[in-house]
């Protein structure tokens, strides 16, 4: 095992610090004068939504990234902009959230790999796996050596990759998103050795987005949101609604967003007039009932989801993602396969019938991701608005040019895309223009129900507005929407109902004058959880 | 013109371009080796290619099989498959036309005769295209290797059927059709005497434009390219990947097939073992240089033609063998700058503001 | 036919497959589509004729067959992982060129389209019935020693996790471009030996005398499902149809053909999984963007 070059530095001194890191890519600034403070020998929770700018600071950190500006000091010293392997051989070890493991080889060849022991121009491979044993005593992390990664459970593949760091000798550990694919008791293994390890002395940085989990394991946590940083606070002396708050950051942000005030005129005030909800005898546009669905690693992902969505109604899925919306809506949508349960829309049944099927009895959908989804970035404006429509747009075979040069000239306009030239590449738009050919094909058909997944990730605030008012205006006209959306500010703004989602299942659904920050949070959190969901 | 239009100009034309270069550079050095004079040889080249009628009828008649195959792989392309097929598929279609053309009776007019060979040609290829498609479909086969091994099996076929049964003997062709034959270019144009150019290369033309109508104007074509550039996006349109993959692979291997008439039926007026002469596998660099569109795979197709005729022209000085080289080498530097091309453009073009 | 004539037939003429598939599975098990077996074979065959013919010596002839093995695969290493060309399109390219450039340089130098004039073998006599080659030997262990080095040796190690998972490696600090380059360039210069010994062999050098062969091996890498073992074994098999092929020919029994479709049927059969699944290292072919 190779040795640390770092010296243990004694408890009470910075570990890690970061100061003003600025880090853009291209016109996107995933930095800005972000933070963070680590102290020796304590567990440090790094936390913010998807976007926040948590894994560019820890690249950074790796070395995987050079940062344009501020400064980095580990153990006390300055080593901005270090390579990997400085930062390897400092002690730092990271544990990604996809992991790095060759399936097809053992625990003890990808744990020697780059490092094997040799003899005789042969590869010890009796003392890799003593080697690796011995490690794996001293730490508490248990896994059998010569164990192929591919047999592993996914807790395991898991041990491995952190003894990986630790066989190079890492002090520092940092561990992204870890708890994404383990189970519970796996979750709480997991947690027994941190302990361990911060015990021992290490310094251990987790990158989570579960606020509980956040509770429960860390000594001091860095709240990020938006490339800032813009929370520390000490575990022992916060509440979980005080981290969702700094998460969601509604305070903080609006003040300095130049469409402050568009926002906030949507916000709902308490006795503002709201659409009155629909009569509940009118036959609901989706129904859902007892929705399983299975991951690739076997995990239910939409673990029994039981709801409907009556025409005329916002169903917005607040929830921290990775509790299962992305499934959720993909299996509706006819992406992913149904372990169990039934999809009815308009009261048809459409639970094994294939995207086109679906399509035609009048759903739509706003992927989550555009780039892989919903636009194919190569083809023109005018022809990503036929996508999935085609055969309308089409005569005895052929496509009708004017037809579908006519219906993109129409909806540049309405929905002000831009450039407004129906000729140019998807790829060559703005995210936001993007965005806006996608919504303009969704909603722009005939359809009853829309399933609108993270519809204004990455785009700009104008956008944002227009893309709230459609949303409003598809309700006024007794469409069905099932908005899933990481800004809860969205989902309060917009929706009629609030559901919450954790880990697989509905927590809970309140009618939204009911959904306040401080109580969804709870259930966002698995604190609670209403028996009726 | 558009932005858009531009880019795709550009991204499109860069690659042939760098690669001729390369070649033309490659092309000197060889001569050079020879102890010739490099203008000289290229100026013989176009005179024995372009220069005389007879000498541009051969490059038409070579030009005609290797649209076809060209315009096949292009197909396959489109749709994100890679069909290394084409020479069997070419065979198998010219195999088909003959036997069409020995079954149907000798008096039959050429107007029913030549459809009806042409459609047989275009079974046979789509049939031995099929099989691929249905493999991968089916069991997730990669199209590359199976095309690769079933072109062996299936020319052992056609070899095995020539040489035990249908052959004329002391030969390796099969007894010349009566009915069905395509009249020669020389019938029309004397000047063309000698040359194989025949009435074929109409239907070349036709079925290149046929494809771009096919792939740029009709709904399948739409749904076609979808899947050939982002599946993901295509699945969530509510295209069905497989079945258009399945299509794509039949549809090239009929339009290679369809290519054997050109021999077939416009020149031996007999299936040859052998006739397709390399023409499947040059078919990929002709999509591969003419960046799988059917104007650019014609014009691809006629100039690897003059590269193969120029090389018997210019034989007495430099051994036509030189060809070959460069043929290889334009592959190669075509294959090498489209991704380097593509990654310098966007570089350059990346947007100011996202 | 007695069984040991069987038996020595089909080692003979399995050398030249071991040799390439021996190369196609170091290649592949890096992560680089190898379709060039039969480029490196017959740029191998030539330059081993050459170097021959001008030294009167075998051994400087095997010499220069490898380095004719080595040119090319640099060629296809550099095209693939520096500039990220299409693996396949780079394959056939490369097999093209072989058959023009050995056929450029076969009239340059021996002035023939078709053959070079005869030059040693390393065979003596004929009763030894060519086990008196080393060369043969060397193929016949080049199975093993290849086995040996993918599972015994750090540098096996590494080319098969790159192979499976370069991000992995590259995140350990293993240098994935230049393990793939040197998988690449050996891949080169071992299959070149299977051309060498058909040169030295045959006494001469014959355009495109290696018709095919190294789509054989490709079939057997696959067959074989990327293990040394497993594909030498697979080239056995292909050998000894070939050499009942042989023994067919002239009677009635079974077309020829029918036997020489054996390999590439076979391999069709176990890329549909009828026989188990063939499953290709996980990051097979993927150097493009």
């Amino acid at each position: 095992m190779s040795t640390s070059v770092a010296a243990a530095p004694e408890p009470g001194a910075h570990a890690i610090r970061m100061q003003g890191i600025d880090k853009a890519f291209g016109a996107v600034r995933a930095n800005r004068a972000a933070s963070l403070d680590v102290l020796a020998g304590e567990i440090h929770a790094l936390v913010g939504e998807n976007g926040a700018g948590k894994s560019t600071l820890m690249k950074i950190l790796g070395g995987l990234q050079k940062p344009d500006a501020g400064s980095l000091e580990v153990n006390g010293n300055d080593v901005t902009g270090w390579s990997t392997s400085d930062a390897i051989a400092a002690g730092i070890g990271v544990v990604h959230q996809h992991f790095m493991l060759v399936s097809t080889l053992t625990v003890a060849e990808n744990i020697v790999l780059g490092q094997e022991p040799v003899s005789g121009g042969r590869f010890d491979r009796s003392r890799a796996i003593s080697d690796v044993e011995k490690l794996s005593e001293e730490t508490g992390l248990v896994v059998a050596a010569d164990r192929k990664i591919a047999d592993l459970s996914v807790g395991e593949a898991q041990r491995v990759e952190i003894l990986k760091t630790l066989f190079r000798g890492a002090r520092i550990l940092v561990l992204d998103e870890p708890t994404a694919v383990l189970s519970p008791p796996e979750v709480r293994e997991l947690w027994t050795v941190l302990r361990k390890l911060r015990d021992a002395g290490g310094t251990i940085v987790l990158i989570t987005h579960r606020l509980d989990e956040v509770i429960d394991i860390s000594d001091t946590i860095t709240v990020m949101r938006a490339g800032e940083t813009v929370a520390r606070l000490r575990t022992a002396d916060t509440t979980p609604a005080q981290i969702a708050r700094a998460m969601v950051g509604r305070d903080v942000a609006l003040s300095s967003r130049a469409g402050a005030s568009a926002l906030g005129a949507e916000l709902p005030e308490a006795g503002s007039a709201q659409p009155s909800p629909p009569s509940s005898d009118l036959p609901s546009a989706l129904n859902v009932t007892d929705l399983v669905v299975v991951g690739a690693r076997g995990t239910c992902e939409v673990d029994g989801v039981t709801f409907s969505i009556r025409p005329g109604e916002i169903l917005g899925i607040a929830g921290v993602e990775g509790n299962g919306q992305t499934e959720l809506v993909e299996a509706l949508a006819g992406l992913r396969p149904i372990a169990s349960g039934s999809i009815r829309i308009g009261g048809v049944e459409v639970t094994y019938r294939d995207v086109a099927r679906r399509r035609d009895a009048g759903l739509s959908h706003i992927p989550e991701d555009r780039h892989r989804r919903g636009l194919i970035l190569d083809y023109s404006i005018a022809d990503n608005l036929v996508l999935g429509l085609q055969s309308s747009f089409a005569s005895r075979g052929m496509l009708d040019g004017t037809r579908i040069t006519d219906n993109a000239g129409t909806r540049i306009e309405e929905f002000d895309i831009r450039p407004p030239s129906s000729e140019l590449p998807a790829r060559s738009l703005s995210g936001g223009n993007q965005q806006k050919v996608v919504i303009a094909r969704e909603m722009g058909r005939e359809f009853s129900v829309l399933l609108a997944s993270q519809p204004t990730r990455g785009v700009d605030v104008g956008a944002i507005e227009f893309i709230h008012s459609r949303l409003r205006e598809a309700r006024g006209a007794g469409k069905a929407v099932l908005l899933v959306s990481a800004e809860l500010n969205e989902v309060l703004a917009l929706s009629d109902r609030v559901a919450v989602m954790y880990r697989g299942k509905f927590a809970t659904v309140l009618p939204v004058a009911e959904a306040t920050e401080d109580v969804l949070g709870e259930y966002m959190i698995g604190a609670r959880k209403d028996s009726a969901a | 013109m558009t932005t858009g239009l531009r880019e795709k100009l550009e991204e499109a034309l860069f690659p042939p371009v760098v690669a001729l270069l390369i070649a033309l550079v490659c092309g000197d050095l060889l001569i050079l080796s020879y102890g010739q004079s490099p203008a000289m040889v290229y100026r013989l080249l176009l005179e024995g290619t372009w220069g005389n009628a007879y000498g541009f009828g051969q490059v038409l008649y070579k030009a005609t099989t290797l649209t076809f195959t060209g315009l096949a792989v292009s197909m396959g392309i489109r749709a994100g498959l890679f069909n290394v097929g084409a020479e069997s598929q070419l065979a198998a279609g010219g195999f088909l036309a003959a036997m069409a053309g020995l079954a149907v009776s000798p008096g039959m007019p050429g107007i029913l005769a030549i459809p009806i060979c042409m459609v047989a040609a275009a079974v046979g290829g789509g049939i031995v295209g099929a099989i691929p498609g249905f493999l991968k479909v089916k069991f997730g086969a990669h199209e590359v290797i199976v095309t690769i091994m079933l072109n062996f099996v299936v020319l052992a076929l056609l070899n095995w059927a020539i040489a035990t049964h249908l052959n004329v003997p002391e030969t390796l062709h099969t007894t010349e059709i009566s009915s069905g034959r395509l009249p020669r270019v020389e019938s029309f144009i004397g000047a063309f005497h000698g040359s194989a150019a025949n009435l074929t290369l109409i239907v070349a033309l036709l079925v290149a434009v046929a494809v771009w109508f096919y792939l740029f104007r009709s709904r399948q074509g739409y749904e076609l390219r979808a899947v050939g550039l982002q599946p993901d996006a295509a699945e969530y349109g509510g295209i069905r990947v497989g079945k258009i993959w399945f299509r794509a692979m039949v549809l090239s291997g009929a339009i290679a097939g369809l290519g054997g008439i050109n021999y077939v039926l416009g020149y031996k007026y007999y299936y040859e073992e052998g006739f397709a002469g390399g023409s499947g596998f040059l078919g990929i660099a002709v999509a591969l240089v003419g960046r799988n569109h059917p104007l650019g795979v014609v014009l691809a197709a006629l100039f690897f033609a003059t590269l193969s005729q120029g090389g018997l022209a210019i034989h007495a000085f430099v051994p036509k063998q030189m060809v070959e080289v460069l043929q290889g080498v334009v592959i190669l530097a075509v294959a090498m700058s489209v991704p380097e091309v593509r990654r310098a453009l966007r570089q350059a073009r990346r947007p100011a503001a996202a | 036919m007695n069984p040991v004539d069987f038996i020595t037939q089909t080692l003979r003429i399995a050398v030249p497959y071991l040799f390439a598939t021996a190369g196609g599975v170091l290649a592949e098990r890096a992560g680089i589509i190898s379709l060039t077996l039969e480029g490196f074979m017959l740029s191998g065959a030539f330059s081993a004729t050459l170097g021959t013919y001008y030294s009167g010596s075998p051994w400087i002839g095997l010499l220069c067959g490898v380095l004719g093995g080595l040119v090319f695969g640099l060629i296809h290493s550099v095209a693939t992982i520096r500039y990220r060309a299409d693996q396949v399109v780079v394959g056939i390219a490369i097999n093209l060129l072989a058959i023009g450039a050995t056929r450029f340089f076969l009239q340059l130098a021996f002035e023939s389209s078709s053959n070079s004039p005869r030059i040693e073998g390393f065979a003596a006599s004929a009763s030894a019935r060519g086990f008196d080659n080393p060369l043969l030997w060397v193929g016949l262990l080049s199975a093993p020693i290849l086995a040996f080095f993918l599972y015994k040796t750090p540098f096996g190690l590494r080319v098969r996790a790159v192979g499976e998972h370069p991000g992995a490696a590259e995140s350990v600090g293993v240098n994935v471009t230049r393990i793939r380059y040197i998988a690449v360039a050996v891949s080169g210069m071992v299959a070149a030996l299977g051309g060498v010994f058909l040169a030295l062999d045959q006494h001469q050098f014959t355009d495109q005398m290696t018709a095919g062969r190294g789509f054989i091996a490709v079939a057997a890498v696959i067959f074989g499902r990327w293990d040394p073992a497993r594909a030498a074994l697979a080239c056995l098999l292909f050998a000894a149809a070939e050499t009942l092929q042989i023994q067919l020919q002239g009677t009635q029994l079974i077309a020829s053909q029918f036997i020489s479709m054996i390999p590439y049927l076979l391999t069709i059969i176990a890329l549909a999984g009828v026989v188990g699944r063939a499953v290709p290292p996980a990051a097979l072919g993927k150097t493009g963007d």
